[in-house]
Formats: structure tokens, sequence, C-alpha cells
């Protein structure tokens, strides 16, 4: 009984260790996408941030100073998409897809030149990391907390305030709110920045409190799930933390099920339990969620006439 | 030019010349539009009414020229400065979002503090006040996708007087209406001028603009061609103004000589994927030597049915007979096939599905018989026959400028949607499916598209005309078919329609 017990408490803290950076990731699409910018660079933020966060907690060894340069990071590749996209109005697909291959590149190049070791950062001590707050346990290190707050506070902030109805409006029908007079590129540019702040966080998580410096491509993919996961929730923010949590909850059996020998079936192949994340992304995508409704003017750059 | 205003000018332009590239849209414009008054502004497509009202309302900037508001010389660099000088716009095409409620589009961008509680509040409570002072009736927590086109307009006009507009700026505002809602519509306007508010009305329509305004202002090739006051004018002196020649309106055809069935559908039915039913037991027959008008509010199920009958859909249920071919849903057929049947459409839609903007003029006129002789051999286009064929359609449909190599999207609505009649109506089809002729097109274009329409009747084909415009189908059709929620709610012979009575039926569905 006790050891049942134990099993679901370990697995529900490790479900949200795993959700933080996906529930943070999702919170930041969410104000992107509502305000009709489609962010796949979701990912590429992430990593960028994890890189510098790892790098300047290296540097500096203030875990705080790590997560500075992770905002300002991933604010920098923000403002770039926004730049390619609402000042020039480019296709925001591709400049996602660049800002992704951008990262992937960079980090690696900076590492190698930085540090020396592969691409990696050298290992983090525990001065330069986030630690947990009340249960070491658990891992409740301050962002898991700042994810769990992210949650009501979107809510709060897209259906509660001025700057929450003009982003919604600015998403489904931006000339309706240039002909009320109020600016689409700025609400919009401040949208992506609210994106690079919460993309920023998720990579620092990364980086210095789930896991202690960075490696190559260490967000396998988070950034394309939290993407989804704002699919899955139709663009609404509990909705999506509730599919964040499915995600995290998988991956953390995932992890539990490894070397466990089911009746009948006998020992899973870890390869396939590492991928049940991303099948069942592509199963929900394929059809089980009916017809999302995503903002009307997502993916389309403003254009006056003449 | 001497103006005709005795009371103060709420608005006034003096010198106002806009030009677009090469494109000189408005010239040198003054005009005076007194206070409390309904001024119309009426003029063809690209007389640069429009333009002008753009100019006013901050979304373009003049070029020269002064806009004086109250006698006080203003700049107007944005929206934001026209609202806060106190003039309010109802656009064409509605600037509300869908998925918002009446109240929250209320309030988008006057939202009276960071947080909306209070805004919604203060919101309410002004829209009950405008209701009861100016009739305009509507639930503040309705969503905008769930109410009537005629709602979404109340909700413009309410949008704007709650930004505390006292001059209203309507651009086209009766396309959309029933006759009974652009009635209601006109009622409105009448008693906001009783409040002292200046309404200024852009249309086409001038027995709307006879009916309501009091003055009327005539624009053409983006200068003011004439003032006048409505009780010193008539439809047609403007008309001529309008378009500086004389026009007749009405079209003398003799009556229809019927022949034998065309097209026939017995209860055709479609439905979408999401299970929305579009159209709902169509029943219809089309004889040859007849044009048959199908009237309604757009969104009613004509674009489907138009989309059934070409073959670009196929029907869910029912059955469709096109020149003794039988098709059903177990037997569906394409475009191609159709046009092999001999029916022609020319789409509602001329610039997404009649033809492609970036294509040569040449390549527009032969669109769909592209892979036919003469144009094409052994696989190749031959261009010198390309060009042969669409000159010659030029010629005979008066499409200017009569130069095939010059891309279709820089003819004007009115030519481009000759080009496609001509196309279509070059091939001698047994069946001719039409979807708003005259959309966009102005009164000259309009006069030749109608005759040519009837032309082709008299020669043995059957046509079927969809148009929100009445009086369009009333001019053309011998029989009217009037659809309401995808089905056929009712048909007059014309010589016993009127827009009264369309309208009871369109309104009544």
């Amino acid at each position: 009984m006790e050891e049942t017990l134990t099993f679901v408490t370990l697995t529900l803290a490790a479900t949200l260790r795993v959700a933080t950076p996906l529930v943070l990731c999702a919170m930041g699409g969410l104000f992107s996408e509502k305000s009709g910018i489609i962010d796949v660079g979701l990912e590429g933020k992430m990593l960028m941030a994890a890189f510098f966060a790892a790098a300047t907690a290296s540097l500096t060894g203030s875990a705080w100073a790590g997560v500075v340069a992770a905002i300002v990071a991933a604010e920098a590749l923000a403002l770039l998409h926004g730049f390619a996209c609402i000042t020039h109005r480019g296709n925001q697909v591709v400049s996602g897809i660049a800002l992704n291959i951008l990262a992937a590149g960079l980090t690696v190049v900076l590492g190698t030149a930085w540090f020396a070791r592969g691409g990696q950062t050298p290992p983090l001590n525990d001065g330069e990391r986030l630690k947990p707050i009340f249960f070491p346990v658990a891992g409740d290190n301050v962002l898991v907390y700042v994810a769990l707050l992210s949650v009501p506070f979107t809510w709060w902030l897209i259906a509660r305030t001025r700057f929450g109805l003009r982003l919604r409006a600015v998403g489904e029908m931006p000339l309706a709110v240039d002909a009320a007079g109020v600016s689409v590129a700025w609400l919009r540019y401040r949208a992506v920045l609210l994106c690079g702040l919460f993309s920023g966080l998720a990579g620092a998580y990364l980086s210095i409190a789930q896991n202690a410096g960075f490696s190559r491509d260490m967000t396998a993919g988070q950034g394309f799930i939290a993407l989804a996961a704002i699919i899955f929730g139709k663009w609404r923010p509990f909705p999506a933390f509730g599919a964040c949590l499915v995600f995290g909850l998988l991956d953390a059996v995932a992890i539990r099920l490894q070397g466990v020998k089911v009746p009948g079936i006998g020992e899973v192949p870890v390869q396939l339990i590492q991928a049940l994340p991303y099948l069942l992304t592509l199963f929900l995508l394929a059809g089980f969620i009916g017809n999302a409704v995503a903002p009307k003017a997502a993916g389309v750059p403003y254009e006056k006439e003449h | 030019m001497q103006s005709l205003t005795a009371a103060a000018a709420a608005i006034e332009l003096r010198g106002i010349d806009k030009s677009f590239g090469a494109v000189h849209a408005v010239r040198g414009v003054s005009l005076a539009i007194p206070r409390g008054s309904i001024t119309g502004i009426v003029g063809e497509n690209g007389a640069g009414k429009s333009t002008l009202m753009s100019i006013l309302y901050g979304l373009y900037r003049a070029d020269a020229g002064q806009i004086l508001i109250d006698d006080r010389p203003v700049d107007m660099a944005s929206p934001r400065d026209a609202i806060a000088h106190g003039i309010g716009m109802v656009h064409q095409h509605f600037m509300l979002v869908d998925t918002f409620t009446v109240l929250e589009n209320l309030v988008l961008g006057a939202e009276g503090g960071p947080l909306l509680a209070g805004g919604f509040a203060a919101a309410r409570a002004e829209l009950t006040r405008l209701g009861q002072e100016y009739g305009l009736t509507v639930d503040p927590d309705a969503r905008i996708a769930d109410l009537s086109v005629g709602e979404q307009q109340r909700v413009e006009i309410l949008k704007v007087l709650f930004r505390g507009a006292r001059m209203l700026i309507l651009d086209e505002p009766s396309a959309v209406l029933t006759p009974q809602e652009t009635d209601r519509l006109f009622e409105i306007l009448k008693s906001l001028r009783a409040r002292g508010v200046t309404v200024v009305l852009i249309t086409h329509k001038l027995r709307e603009i006879m009916a309501v305004a009091d003055r009327v202002i005539v624009m053409r090739q983006g200068a003011v061609v004439a003032e006048r006051r409505t009780t010193e004018t008539s439809t047609g002196e403007l008309a001529e103004l309008m378009v500086g020649r004389k026009i007749r309106l009405d079209l003398d055809k003799a009556p229809a000589v019927h022949g034998q069935t065309m097209l026939a559908a017995r209860d055709l039915s479609l439905v979408d994927r999401r299970g929305v039913r579009l159209l709902n037991g169509v029943d219809l027959e089309l004889r040859a030597g007849e044009i048959v008008g199908i009237a309604g509010v757009s969104g009613n199920g004509q674009t489907e049915l138009l989309q059934v009958l070409s073959g670009i859909r196929p029907p869910t249920a029912g059955q469709l007979e096109v020149c003794g071919r039988v098709i059903d849903p177990a037997h569906p057929i394409d475009p191609a096939e159709m046009r092999a049947l001999g029916l022609a459409h020319v789409p509602e839609d001329r610039l997404r599905q009649g033809l492609v903007a970036a294509f040569e003029a040449s390549e527009t006129s032969i669109l769909g018989y592209q892979d036919q002789p003469p144009y094409c051999r052994n696989h190749l286009l031959d261009v010198p026959a390309v060009d042969k064929h669409c000159a010659e359609l030029m010629r005979r449909f008066d499409v200017r400028p009569q130069t095939p190599g010059l891309r279709s999207s820089h003819f004007s609505g009115g030519n481009q949607q000759k080009l496609i009649l001509a196309r279509e109506m070059s091939r001698l089809p047994k069946v001719l499916l039409v979807g708003q002729p005259t959309r966009g097109v102005d009164i000259g274009a309009i006069e030749f598209i109608h005759r040519e329409l009837v032309k082709s009747r008299d020669v043995g084909c059957a046509i079927l005309v969809v148009s929100v415009e009445l009086e369009e189908i009333l001019s053309l059709a011998d029989r009217i078919l009037v659809m309401s929620g995808g089905r056929i709610i009712g048909e007059v012979a014309a010589d016993q329609a009127d827009e009264r009575v369309l309208g009871r039926m369109m309104a009544d569905a």
C-alpha cells in the first residue's frame, strides 16, 4: 500500500517536473498565437535560452544571472521573429523554422568555441543551479511554481484585461483593431515579447534546474510538444495546461516503465516508450481534437490596403 | 462651385488631392457637409468616393489639401485622430470580431481602463441609453457570428456612437441588407439626424439616396461634378451625371419564348463535412430561351447552388439533369465534363474563380478551354491563335483596353467581367449560369452585360442568374425564385414581382 502511494507521489512529482518547461513554453506560445503570430520557433528559443543560462551560470557562478541571460537570449530571437513577421510581413512558419536551425547550430558552435566540450557546457555545481525549495525529492524549484502561476496569470491577462481583449481581437481581425485606432504592430510585438519571456524561462529550467548543464539539442522537440499542447487546448490556457500535464505524465510513466516487465508482453523496448509522447502528438493531431479553432488571422501578415 | 449649404459646415474639405502611383484617385476635391444633415456621395466604382472618405477618416493621407472640422483645420494622421474629432465610419465590410460578443466589440479600443470589468459595466449602461434614444436595440451578450447582417450593422453604428461620434460615414451600407433591413437602417439614420448627427452616405444606389438624403454630391473620375438637393433632382439626372452620358436603366426585352428543359434539379441537397445543411431539397427547372433569376440575401445557399449546378461540388442527395445527362451522388461530374455538355459558368467571385489575376488577358480568355482546338495543338498552346481569339472577344464585348497581352488584374472590374462573359458566351452554351453578373461593375458596363444576356436568351440559351441586387433580378429575369436557408421558398413571374414582394419573401423565411 505504502509502496503504491510512494509510486504515485513520485510519478506525480516527476510529471510536474517534466511538464514545467512545456507549460512555460505553451503559455508563451499562447500569447504569440493569440495575437496572430504562429510560433514554430518555440523550440529554438528554448534551446538558445538553455544554452545561455548554463553558459552564464557557469561563467558567473550565479543561477540568477543564468536566468536573466536565458530571457535576454530568448527575447533576442523573439524580436528577430517579430522583425521578420510583423515589420516585414514575412512568412511566420519559415521564420520560425529558420530560428530553430539557427539555435541548433549556434548553441553548438558557441559551446565548442567557449568550452571545448563537444558543444556541452561544464557541469554546474549546486550553487550554480536553481534548487528545490520545500521538497528536495520532488525538485520543486522556483520555476516550477512560476509555471503553475503562469497559467492563471495568462488566463487573467487574456480574458480580463484591456491588453487581452485587444490581443484576442488582433489575432481574429486585425483590421478591426486598426480601425479602432490601436496599433496592430505594437500589440503583436508585445505578444511576441511575452512569448520570449516565457520560453526563456523554460530554457533556463532545462539547463540550470532540471539538469546541471547544457547539452546539444537538449530540448529534444519539447517546443513542438508545447505547440501541440496549445492546439489540443484549443488556444485556451487551462486546457493547454492540462495537455502539458498529460504529456508530462506520459513521459514520467515512460521513465518508470523502463526495464519493467509488462505481463503478457515482456519488457517494452525503451525506444518505444520514449516515443510515446511523440506518437500521442501525432495521434491526437491527426484527428482526435476535432475542428480546432485557431485565431482566424494566425499566420496572416497584416497589410493595409494600398 | 457654389455651395448649397446654408447651415454651418460640420466637415469641410479643401482641394484634397491623392494619387496611388500613376492613378490619380482624387483630384482637388472641395466640399462642405452641413451639420445635422444626411449627405449622399454617389459615383461609379473608381470615382474616388471611398478614397475620399478614407482620407477623411485618416486611413490614407492626402497628397495635398486641407480638412476642416467645425471650421478648424485638423490633421488626420490615423483613424485615432478621426475618432478624436468625432468622426466615425461604418465600413462596407464590417470591422467586427466574429468570435466576440457585442459588448466586447463595442469597447474594443475604448475600454476605459486597463481592466475590462469597469469598462463593460459602463458600456452596458451606455448601450441601453443609445438603444432607447435611437431605437438601436441589440443583445449585448450575443456573439457577432450569431447575429444577422442587419444586426451586425447596428452594432457597427453603435460602436461609432459609443465613441462619441457626431459625424457618421457609411460606406455602401445597404449592399448586404434586405429591403426591410434597409428601411430600418434609414429610420435609424433619420433619428440620428434629428438629434444633430451629421451623416455621410456613400453608395451607388440612387433610389436609396433619393429616399433618405437631403443633399447629394456626385463624383466622377476623382472629381466632384455636381451637388444637388435631392428634392431638386432625379435618379435619371444623377445617373447621367455619374457616367457623363445618358443611361437607360430599364431594359426592354421581348417576352421569353420557352423551349425544352435544359437543366432540372430534383430535391438537390448539400451537406458539408461539419454536417451543416447548405442546400435543402432544391427543385429547379431551367428551359431554353428563358432567364431565371435567383434572389435572396447573400449566404442563403446561392453560392453552393451554383457550385453544385456547375459540377464543382457533387450533391449529397437528389438528382440533377443537365442536357440529358443525369448527375446524382452516385454519378458525380466535374466542371470540365459539364462544359462539354454545353454548360457555361460565370462564377460569383471572378477574382478567385473566374480568372487568374496574374495571367494575361489572352490566357484568361481561354481558361477552361485551353486544351481544345484551335488554342491547343499537340499539347502545346497556339499563342497567335489565342491572341487572335482574345482580340476578337475584346472587340465584340467592348473590353477596354483592347490589349490581349495585358495582365488580367490590370483591367477594371467591369472589363474583367466582360472578358469572362465573353469567354463563356462565345462558346454558345446551351445553359449559362451567372453569379452576380454585375458585382463591382459600373453602370455603363451593367447596361452592356444585361443586353448581352438578353441577346443570348433570345437565341435559345437557358440562363440562370444569381444576384443579390434585386433591381438586376427584376430587370433581367423572366421568372424569379427566392432562396433562403438553402431552399427555394417561392417563385414569382417577373411581371408580378417588385422589390416589396421579393423583400417580404426573403425576410419571412
